[in-house]
């Protein structure tokens, strides 16, 4: 009897000290209840809406609710040939038909509804990794799609931020190497500071190989293993950004880049020739971690926001820095800056005429 | 509808025949039906069926497999299945053999087959129930067939699908060498071929004869094999690691991360059930 209710009290002792530990599991074994697992609390969702997509380099208009809805978010992956240089026609595999593909933007807290459909004219699946995403495989494991297929998923924006998406089917290598890549952006909920125009720019390199019998060019494995492009360029193809597909801007006007990588492998030594970003939102987060920077560098696989004032008229270049790239391998975008000139700011005193003026 | 009748006969027969076993070279004699009321079938690799005779198409011509080892993509490297002796198609199921098989099996038909042996895209690219195209389409692989439907129509031929260990021991093979999987230039290629994969897939005479004297392995179709239960050798390493469909982590536990044509076709595999019908999806039979 005395040791019986001796191992009780112990027992029992044992249990209140468990219940009374907050980081304990055990809790659910001397209680029987599902211990409390501290959640963040989630904005209330008003209404529905269906997302504005953009091509490159156009960004969807700024959000202007105050508060976190129902987003409805349909996306096509399509694998079709284009054009990657002169001479250079690739297979791509795109999320819309374009690469990079299109533009989301959302708001902090809101239910994003996600629907994946992939062609029936595919050869393999596809599915969405979106680094927005809380959950498992940032959503490829919800919604591997056989062409004819579609997923659908939905998650929670809850966190603010510049982020890449791409497809995450094996071998992931070359779904990313193929062009499956763009970019979602979950604005704070208080938005961003008002600019006058915003573009969309993804770097990204291919590995390009011809195909048999003069066939459109294909995944080098060997030189993606390798590390060593054929191609390094701006918004899918050389040339995307240059000639009469430069961006446009006026003298005055404040610029906002959303920068993105795809990678697959090199890391972007981004700079703008003739420019200094104010601000830099580094790797895409939601604070401004450098004023007045001349390169700033985008992970494989990650973004930077990059703001400035244009103030000279005449061409800014984007380039990566890591030279060889721009002047090689296709790594060059422009933006034409027009307005009256401000010599004040730079002239030419003596010397050769400036190219272009 | 005595047309019909002989078929069904043949069916039946087949069902309890041994179908024929070749070796890989040389030209392929057909196994003679007795009942048969139609003229003796032409060659498959004639080039030619013509509409009145889509029970030709019903004999196909099957390749003897020697032993063979398969390393499997998601094993330990090293680690080696021994794959039995077996009968292969010599090329996968056409068009004209399916049509065949339909119209002595009409519950097999695309309006009336059950919908939980085949989904909606069921023979979808057929103008009819009936009427599966021109001569040459008759030729093309067939597609649009889940692999409950592949599975029917290799019994009725008393035979089966080929395993996944089997289909990917032949696979490996370029066309002078049985085991390529080391050779880069072979892998790279496959890639190249399954991109370059038309639409409409053409004739299975057009496909790559390999060394095992099998044809059309990568540049026709996706093609079924059975499923991964009934492998019990490799069942441990056919289904892959949880990750492996859709992740950046399916190179780990992978026994070959560069061999990117395999990775493909796993993925592939992982999305469909046995009632999933694509477009660019045929099969072809073993023994």
């Amino acid at each position: 009897m005395m040791s019986v209710s001796r191992n009780l009290a112990i027992a029992a002792v044992a249990a209140a000290s468990l219940a009374g530990s907050t980081a304990c599991m055990s809790a659910e074994a001397a209680s029987g209840e599902t211990p409390a697992v501290p959640v963040r609390s989630l904005p209330e969702i008003r209404g529905e809406e269906r997302a504005v997509l953009t091509s490159a380099p156009d960004v969807p208009p700024p959000i202007t609710r105050d508060y976190a809805t129902r987003v409805v978010v349909e996306l096509e992956t399509v694998e079709k040939v284009m054009r990657l240089a002169d001479g250079v026609d690739y297979t791509f595999w795109t999320f819309g038909g374009t690469v990079p593909g299109q533009f989301i933007r959302v708001r902090e807290g809101d239910l994003v509804e996600f629907h994946l459909t992939n062609s029936r004219h595919s050869m393999v699946p596809h599915n969405i990794d979106l680094h927005a995403v809380t959950g498992p495989g940032g959503g490829a494991a919800a919604t591997l799609t056989i062409p004819g297929g579609e997923s659908v998923f939905t998650f929670r924006a809850i966190n603010p931020g510049l982020y890449v998406y791409h497809c995450a089917v094996s071998p992931v290598p070359m779904h990313i190497g193929n062009g499956m890549y763009g970019m979602i952006l979950v604005e704070p909920a208080e938005g961003l500071p008002k600019v006058d125009r915003e573009f969309y720019v993804m770097q990204s390199e291919f590995y390009a190989r011809p195909g048999e019998n003069g066939g459109a060019h294909t995944l080098d494995m060997e030189r993606g293993a390798a590390e060593q492009p054929t191609h390094v360029v701006f918004n899918g193809a050389v040339g995307a950004l240059t000639g009469a597909n430069a961006l446009e801007a006026n003298v005055g006007e404040s610029i906002r880049l959303f920068v993105g990588n795809g990678g697959p492998n090199l890391v972007s030594s981004f700079h703008v020739i003739g420019e200094i970003f104010d601000h830099v939102y580094g790797e895409g987060g939601t604070m401004i971690s450098q004023r007045n920077v001349q390169t700033t560098l985008i992970p494989a696989g990650g973004s930077a926001i990059v703001e400035f004032r244009a103030e000279k008229a005449g061409d800014l270049v984007l380039v990566d820095h890591s030279i060889f790239r721009a002047f090689n391998k296709g790594a060059l975008g422009t933006i034409t800056v027009t307005g009256d000139d401000n010599p004040e700011l730079f002239a030419q005193l003596k010397g050769l005429p400036m190219a272009g003026h | 509808m005595y047309r019909f009748a002989p078929l069904a006969g043949a069916a039946l027969l087949l069902a309890h025949a041994t179908p024929v076993a070749l070796e890989s070279s040389g030209p392929a004699p057909l196994a003679a039906v007795a009942g048969s009321a139609a003229s003796p079938p032409a060659l498959p690799d004639s080039g030619t069926v013509s509409l009145a005779e889509p029970e030709a198409a019903a004999f196909a011509t099957m390749v003897r497999i020697p032993a063979t080892r398969y390393r499997p993509l998601y094993a330990s490297p090293g680690t080696e299945i021994v794959v039995a002796p077996f009968r292969l198609d010599r090329d996968p199921v056409t068009r004209g053999q399916y049509l065949a098989f339909v119209r002595a099996n009409p519950r097999w038909r695309r309006d009336r087959v059950d919908t939980r042996a085949a989904d909606a895209g069921y023979l979808a690219e057929w103008r009819t129930s009936d009427d599966a195209g021109t001569a040459t389409d008759l030729r093309r692989p067939v597609t649009g067939v889940s692999r409950t439907a592949a599975e029917a129509y290799c019994a009725v031929r008393g035979t089966r699908l080929p395993s996944l260990s089997e289909w990917e021991a032949v696979a490996a093979a370029s066309a002078v060498a049985r085991d390529a999987t080391g050779d880069p230039e072979f892998v790279q290629t496959l890639l190249s071929r399954y991109a370059h994969r038309t639409d409409p897939v053409p004739p299975v005479e057009r496909g790559t004869r390999n060394a095992y004297g099998i044809r059309g392995m990568h540049d026709l179709v996706w093609e079924w094999v059975a499923a991964p239960h009934i492998d019990h050798a490799a069942h441990s390493h056919e289904t892959g690691t949880e990750h492996g469909a859709y992740c950046a982590s399916a190179a780990v536990g992978a026994s070959n991360a560069a061999n990117y044509p395999a990775f493909l076709r796993f993925a592939v595999r992982s999305g469909l059930t046995d009632r999933s019908t694509m477009g660019t999806l045929g099969f072809r039979c073993a023994a």
